[in-house]
């Protein structure tokens, strides 16, 4: 198993503010595996995304990453297993660093050489020619700077990938180059996936199994293929799925609050 | 909903022009079409016109953009003839339109009932008092729960579905006969989503209002439309029946339909679009 993660509760504020986002949750995911983990706003999803990758250290149970207990913080050991892929192309790249520089410093901080040769060969490979270089992240569009995202991710070299709804700020046509290019890395890489995504169809696509929360738990865990064959078993998912296979007006007569 | 014999709008070889520093962009191109009390799906990428094609309906395309349109009748009044005091009385009144997001685009100091008694006292001359009963009744229309609490309510209070809500009872209070919704409920979850159509269904279907529903989801206007204009590059390259979608022809909506996941038949890889400059010659 990459990846263990064995009751996690994530706790935010104190007194009147306390808000328990995640509730005790376990998984794991196998070497080479996408899995998903699908919900709507507020289930917890990115928050166990965020904990998972050092990002908030605010958790308590226990994850295990190859092996190892992730820390609290990302060390340097840490960051070469373990890279994240953001939402947001627009916001996630520094505005007054040219891609050069952006994939650079990962190299730097790790003490890693060849650092042109890497930069150059990792742009090839997420499909971005030498152009883009050194251009800033205002003169790519949304698509273009979703391949830097990706780029940057890949520098170190990671085993396991954190994917945070890494097209939903796109179009249609640019989200399938994106899911295309993520889909071959990982058959030339063996990469493993963790996609965090409130689209099912995405999850369908990419992923072999799944996990669906729901205001901090795990609602249901299943392969993709109940999802293809519209076979889930829990009635929240039932639910989410017929949202989303398009709009019904009788359906939406027969909708329930899950809490 | 069949076609209707009189259209509410008719709009004809509508362009929308800006001439910047750096060049002219052709935001709208010569774009034709009819809508009668139906719903109609305008469907595009990012950048295809489909919002400046609202907008400029609405007369709100700020400078320098250059309107130039034959026609663009509503209810038989050509819009690109009248003043811009009679347009305000249009506005919001006849014809209303719904934001994508509702934390942006409603007013943060004002409690949400106030905003839409301000419709009301603007456009229906209504009185506070009997307004804010009005204002309740829109509330539970659009299925607030605790319609009272709402009214006092402040946007950053609201969630996102209820901040739609209130958007879109804020523009059908004042009986609109054509609602454009511009990206209504592309911020919010799936089932929140649907609830919120739902809405927008009931009252275009209830009060015989026609309805533009501007969106860049190709299986919700599919299903959710009775028609469907499909644009790029600022003109309208295909329309259809809703339940023909399936059946497009046109290229670019080809492959706008198969670069999309599918939940049942997943593909191994996505088709990914080719774009073709022919399409920008055309029509």
């Amino acid at each position: 198993m990459v990846l263990e993660v064995r009751n996690l509760h994530v706790v935010f504020g104190h007194g009147h503010n306390r808000v328990h986002a995640v509730r005790g949750i376990s998984f794991s995911v196998a070497k080479g595996e996408c899995f998903g983990i699908v919900g709507e706003s507020g289930s917890g999803k990115t928050t166990v995304l965020r904990s998972l990758c050092g990002l908030n250290s605010h958790w308590q149970g226990e994850i295990l990453i190859d092996g190892r207990l992730a820390p609290r913080r990302p060390d340097r050991a840490f960051c070469r297993t373990v890279q994240i892929v953001f939402q947001d192309p627009y916001g996630s790249l520094h505005p007054r660093q040219t891609v050069d520089r952006c994939l650079r410093e990962p190299l730097e901080v790790q003490g890693i050489g060849q650092r042109d040769q890497r930069i150059a060969d990792t742009l090839n490979a997420v499909g971005l020619n030498q152009s883009f270089r050194y251009r800033y992240p205002h003169q790519l569009s949304g698509g273009q700077r979703q391949r830097v995202g990706i780029a940057r991710a890949l520098m170190l070299e990671p085993k396991l990938l954190f994917l945070d709804e890494p097209t939903s700020a796109l179009d249609v046509s640019v989200q399938a180059e994106i899911l295309n290019l993520l889909v071959r890395l990982r058959k030339e890489r063996g990469f493993t996936y963790v996609l965090v995504t409130h689209d099912l169809a995405i999850i369908s696509h990419m992923c072999e199994r799944l996990i669906v929360m729901n205001v901090g738990r795990i609602v249901e865990a299943m392969p993709v293929t109940a999802l293809r064959e519209r076979t889930p078993e829990h009635p929240y998912t039932q639910q989410l799925l017929q949202a989303s296979l398009g709009y019904d007006r009788k359906a939406v007569e027969r909708y329930q609050t899950f809490d | 909903m069949g076609q209707p014999d009189q259209p509410l709008l008719r709009v004809e070889n509508l362009s929308v022009r800006y001439v910047t520093p750096t060049g002219v962009v052709d935001a709208l191109k010569k774009v034709s079409f009819e809508l009668g009390r139906e719903k109609v799906g305008i469907v595009g990428e990012s950048g295809s016109g489909k919002s400046t094609l609202g907008r400029a309906i609405l007369r709100l395309i700020p400078r320098p953009g250059q309107v130039t349109a034959d026609r663009i009748e509503f209810m038989g009044r050509d819009l690109k003839d009248i003043s811009e005091s009679e347009m305000r009385r249009i506005r919001g009144k006849q014809i209303t339109m719904i934001l994508q997001d509702p934390k942006f685009s409603l007013n943060p100091v004002m409690t949400a009932g106030d905003q839409i008694l301000e419709v009301l006292s603007i456009h229906g001359g209504v009185r506070r008092r009997e307004g804010r009963k009005r204002v309740l009744d829109i509330l539970k229309a659009v299925r607030i729960r605790d319609p009272n609490r709402v009214y006092n309510a402040y946007v950053h209070e609201l969630s996102g579905g209820m901040g739609q809500r209130v958007m879109t009872a804020m523009m059908v209070v004042a009986n609109p006969m054509l609602l454009i919704a511009d990206e209504p409920t592309s911020a919010l979850d799936v089932t929140v989503r649907m609830q919120v159509l739902a809405i927008i269904d009931d009252l275009v279907t209830q009060r015989g209002m026609g309805l533009i529903f501007i969106s860049h989801d190709l299986n919700l206007v599919g299903s959710f439309c009775d028609r469907i204009l499909i644009m790029y590059g600022g003109r309208i390259v295909e329309s259809c029946g809703a339940a023909d979608l399936h059946k497009v022809s046109h290229p670019y909506s080809r492959g706008l339909l198969e670069s999309l996941p599918s939940i049942e038949k997943p593909k191994e890889v996505l088709a990914t679009l080719k774009r073709d400059p022919a399409w920008l010659a055309e029509a």
